[in-house]
């Protein structure tokens, strides 16, 4: 497997407007020629399904879900990212490009941090041209907060309901060039697969998840923009849908999937409350602005936290990293929130929580305020838990959130197939080990208004605008084959055993050693259980119904199938990776309770090969070098 | 992990870890395919801590029918916190259940009593057609937007974003309007089956906006239109749209939008 990053030589801040203006480029007439295929339509998918259809080439969006507007990104609560200065507060692109960097533990390829953060700007610009309202001062100009991991107050934000904002921005957009007529929307189809002819993405098989009906669709370029896979592990933050079916068989086509392991456990959620859950709520980061965290200085204190007198109380945060304090990064704030409850100093019924409290900041600023800023935060916390945050500290636990491995992609957003982008969270770019807040939105809707409309070109021009493959090729009858036979075999299992009863095993398998914390032995173990779970699924799953029409036990079925061989991957990634950096902590490599880096021999990212099923799948590496910031130790204290 | 009572009666307001387990009847839509004829059917369901959501009730529910070897219930859902607008029961009559202010996937089973029966149906509007049990297709709502609920500009060609200041207050109510989830309650609870509220909120938001006045009046025009060709009601102001929205879109909305499809007419954007 090659792994050229394809970085423009060059001083830091020229490399990117050198890779525009030596790039190729397409004359109008010849753009209408080419067709693409957007795969998710969440931020990244939709903002690049509709850039791409602007600059005028040829549309196709597919999504899963019922419009493109119920993405995922909807959820994102706390704010996007931008070096825009607007509070004269010393931001620079140079400084959030080296809090990125620094924040991801020095896992990133600089060149790609360096560009983002070039782009933030041109976003905010953007989304509040398609009308975002953003939150904004009485003056009238646009307000902003701080997020964990920097000095400066560079968030923008929309109360606590970004994420929803800006994806309705980017529906829009996409939908003014539906009404175009230059993209076709294709909702409720799931891409069961990717068409890979003489080396390069062709095409993909979909599935009408209302009809059953399997789709054939032919492509000069395919793109993936279908998020993250954090629900491997079952209980995240994630939507229930999120998955990594699009990404698992684009890998097992022959794409590189780097960093597996890294996934990104948030320090602020509210803490599991029972068996019957099906998900996690995040609460956001946001409030660590106002809220200070602590927990009884005395383990198994059961007092009612208004009685425990200041001096009982440990703020473990401000303590241990006094410069950022509650908004020390997240690989940080979870693993000290999981050491104080392992040192059974934890928080509510089960012990699993730390104790988010706003009372300082309500004696300060007043109730109104705080209303103002997390209203809607609050609210949430009361309906799932019952209690009013206002009188009573919210109680947090840490919960897997995001998944900062994903595809490989080299500087032009291209993965290791020709052919094939890969945008959002389901690529591995620019966050390292370790993802700050506020930043996925931000690369998100950079990679898909931005980065990739300019990149793409390059790879087009390279291919005749009128040889795409006609979907009767047997590239794509046997990729179709082994979709339905997959469905079929699916349904013919009739075990005992539901399919959720599975995946909740496997998320059980990965958290308690795939997590905050890991190490050889468990590890090693996490490998064999997966393994004997997904053997297991295969004899003894049950999936009721037919293939025919509207399924959706098929749906999850074959989409914990897919987890059931990734959770495998994650495993093998983090045992391989002999260091501690950012969210992967090694229990071996520690000093202090911090995470040890070997710069060394782990300065790279892990991209993953397949070779075939029952076989290990090759490890490679990509260099990282630091040309302009010096790798140093993570400092927060 | 959790202590467990006896199973009693209702407990609303008790403190996590202190409940009472409880069992609820369901009486469910249960309709296979679009043309399809549909029916009711009655469930037990298992055991249940009344701190479930009302969605996570109907997953356990739907193990046990599996386990049994019956079809699920279908039920559209993904972000279970009330934010992209999926999910779509009308619960008892009414469009995502009790509470104010709630989708479907925010209502807990303290909210209900032990031993009651539910009824659960399909969000119904002559432009929801049902795809299978509780599942509608709304894709009604986004043929709407196509007509114009967007503003046409395109990446790259924006100017600084402080170029342009915007009132707070402004700001903030297009902001309100702007928080409508596409989830269709609206018209589901219009005795009219009219979808006005969300097109007002989508009108609002935008024409509110300085970024929104250049295609203000041709847009409000142009989705009104639409809506009322996909087959949803004209509004008669009962106000039972406002009443199920669980974002609380204010009927305002409706009288901006009005006061903009006449404008619309008098300009001759029409
Ligand atoms: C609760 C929560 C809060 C967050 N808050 C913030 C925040 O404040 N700031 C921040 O920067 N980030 C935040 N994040 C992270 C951020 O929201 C996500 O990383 C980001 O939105 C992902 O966008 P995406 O476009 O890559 O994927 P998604 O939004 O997940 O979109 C995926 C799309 O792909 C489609 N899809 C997937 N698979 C297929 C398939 N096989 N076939 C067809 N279509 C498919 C889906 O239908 C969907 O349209 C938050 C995340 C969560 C969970
Ligand atoms: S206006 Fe309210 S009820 Fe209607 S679609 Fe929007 S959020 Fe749903
Ligand atoms: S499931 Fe998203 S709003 Fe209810």
């Amino acid at each position: 497997m090659k792994l050229d990053s394809k970085v423009p030589p060059g001083p830091l801040e020229q490399k990117w407007e050198r890779r525009i203006r030596d790039g190729r480029l397409i004359s109008p007439a010849n753009k209408r020629r080419y067709e693409i295929i957007v795969a998710g339509a969440g931020l990244a998918g939709a903002s690049a399904a509709a850039a791409l259809s602007e600059q005028g080439y040829q549309v196709k969006a597919f999504c899963y879900h019922d419009s493109p507007r119920r993405a995922h990104s909807i959820a994102a609560q706390g704010g996007i990212n931008a070096a825009k200065n607007y509070q004269g507060d010393g931001d620079s692109v140079w400084r959030l490009f080296y809090d990125t960097v620094k924040g991801g533990d020095f896992r990133s390829r600089e060149a790609n941090v360096y560009r983002l953060a070039e782009v933030s700007m041109k976003i905010i610009d953007h989304c509040v041209a398609l009308g975002v309202p953003f939150a904004r001062e009485y003056g009238g100009l646009l307000a902003n907060r701080s997020f964990g991991g920097a000095l400066v107050s560079r968030t923008f934000y929309t109360r606590g309901q970004t994420g929803q904002q800006l994806l309705l921005a980017a529906y829009s957009s996409l939908m003014k060039e539906v009404a175009r007529g230059n993209v076709k929307l294709l909702p409720n189809h799931e891409v069961l697969d990717l068409v890979v002819i003489d080396g390069r993405a062709r095409g993909v098989v979909a599935r009408n998840l209302i009809t059953g009906e399997i789709r054939r669709d032919a492509a000069d370029a395919v793109i993936l923009a279908t998020g993250g896979y954090s629900n491997v592990y079952y209980l995240s933050t994630s939507g229930r849908a999120s998955n990594a079916t699009a990404i698992w068989r684009a890998y097992r086509r022959g794409a590189g999937f780097a960093n597996p392991s890294f996934v990104q456990i948030h320090p602020t959620c509210i803490p599991p409350l029972g068996d019957y859950q099906s998900k996690l709520t995040l609460m956001s980061e946001s409030l660590r602005n106002d809220g200070r965290i602590w927990v009884p200085k005395k383990p198994g204190d059961k007092r009612p936290p208004n009685e425990i007198p200041e001096e009982e109380r440990d703020y473990y945060l401000e303590r241990i990293y006094p410069a950022y304090g509650n908004l020390t990064p997240r690989d940080l704030a979870s693993r000290a929130a999981k050491r104080v409850c392992d040192d059974g100093r934890g928080v509510g019924p089960n012990g699993l929580g730390v104790y988010l409290d706003f009372s300082d900041a309500i004696r300060r600023l007043g109730v109104q305020t705080i209303k103002d800023r997390y209203g809607n935060l609050f609210d949430m916390y009361r309906e799932i838990t019952g209690e009013n945050a206002y009188e009573t500290p919210m109680r947090i636990y840490p919960a897997v959130h995001y998944t900062i491995g994903g595809l490989w992609v080299d500087y032009d957003l291209m993965s290791t197939i020709p052919g094939l982008f890969v945008l959002g969270e389901a690529n591995f770019s620019d966050h390292g080990a370790n993802r700050l807040g506020a930043s996925a939105l931000m690369q998100g809707l950079a990679d898909g208004y931005f980065i990739l409309p300019s990149t793409i070109a390059g790879y087009l021009a390279d291919i005749p605008h009128d040889s795409r493959p006609p979907t009767d090729a047997p590239e794509f009858a046997e990729a179709e084959e082994q979709v339905r036979n997959r469905l079929r075999k699916l349904l013919s299992i009739q075990g005992r055993r539901t399919v959720r009863d599975f995946h909740a095993r496997l998320g059980k398998i990965l958290w308690e050693h795939c997590g905050m914390s890991r190490n050889r032995s468990g590890l090693e173990k996490a490998l064999q259980a997966v393994a004997a779970l997904r053997e297991e699924f295969w004899q003894d799953a049950r999936v009721p119904g037919d293939e025919e029409s509207l399924n959706q036990s098929l749906e999850d079925a074959a989409r914990v199938a897919d987890f059931l061989e990734l959770g495998e991957l994650i495993a093998r990634d983090a045992l391989t990776r002999e260091e501690s950096c950012g969210c992967h902590f090694r229990e071996e490599y520690q000093a202090e309770g911090e995470g040890l880096r070997n710069d060394e021999k782990f300065a790279h990212v892990a991209v993953w090969e397949f070779q075939e099923d029952g076989k290990t799948p090759a490890r490679h590496e990509e260099p990282l070098r630091y040309e302009f910031v010096k790798m140093a130790a993570r400092n927060y204290k | 992990m959790i202590r467990r009572k006896k199973r009693g009666g209702r407990d609303a307001g008790t403190p996590l870890g202190l409940f009472r387990l409880m069992k609820v009847r369901l009486k469910v839509w249960r309709q296979e395919g679009p043309n399809k004829p549909g029916r009711f059917e009655t469930y037990e369901t298992p055991e249940l801590n009344p701190n479930m959501s009302f969605l996570e009730m109907l997953d356990a529910v739907n193990e046990e029918l599996i386990r049994q070897g019956k079809e699920p219930i279908a039920f559209a859902h993904d972000c279970r916190e009330g934010i992209c607008g999926t999910c779509g029961i009308t619960i008892n009559g009414q469009p995502h259940g009790p509470g104010k202010g709630s989708a479907t996937c925010q209502i807990y089973m303290r909210k209900f009593r032990d031993g009651e029966t539910i009824t659960l149906e399909p969000f119904r509007a002559k432009a929801f057609p049902v795809i299978k049990d509780l599942i509608v297709d709304r894709s009604a709502l986004d043929r709407i937007i196509l007509r114009g609920g967007f503003i046409s500009v395109r990446a790259g060609s924006a100017p600084d974003a402080n170029t342009i200041p915007i009132p707070k207050r402004t700001a903030d109510l297009a902001m309100e309007a702007a928080q409508c989830i596409g989830c269709g309650a609206c018209a589901a609870a219009c005795p009219n089956a009219s979808a006005m509220l969300f097109v007002g909120a989508k009108a609002s938001h935008l024409g509110l906006l300085p970024q929104g006045q250049p295609e203000r009046f041709s847009r409000a025009a142009a989705m009104a239109e639409q809506m009322e060709e996909e087959g949803f009601g004209a509004c008669r102001a009962y106000g039972a749209c406002e009443e199920a929205c669980p974002k609380e879109i204010k009927l305002e909305v409706i009288s901006r939008l009005n006061r903009d499809f006449t404008l619309a007419l008098l300009k001759g954007e029409l």
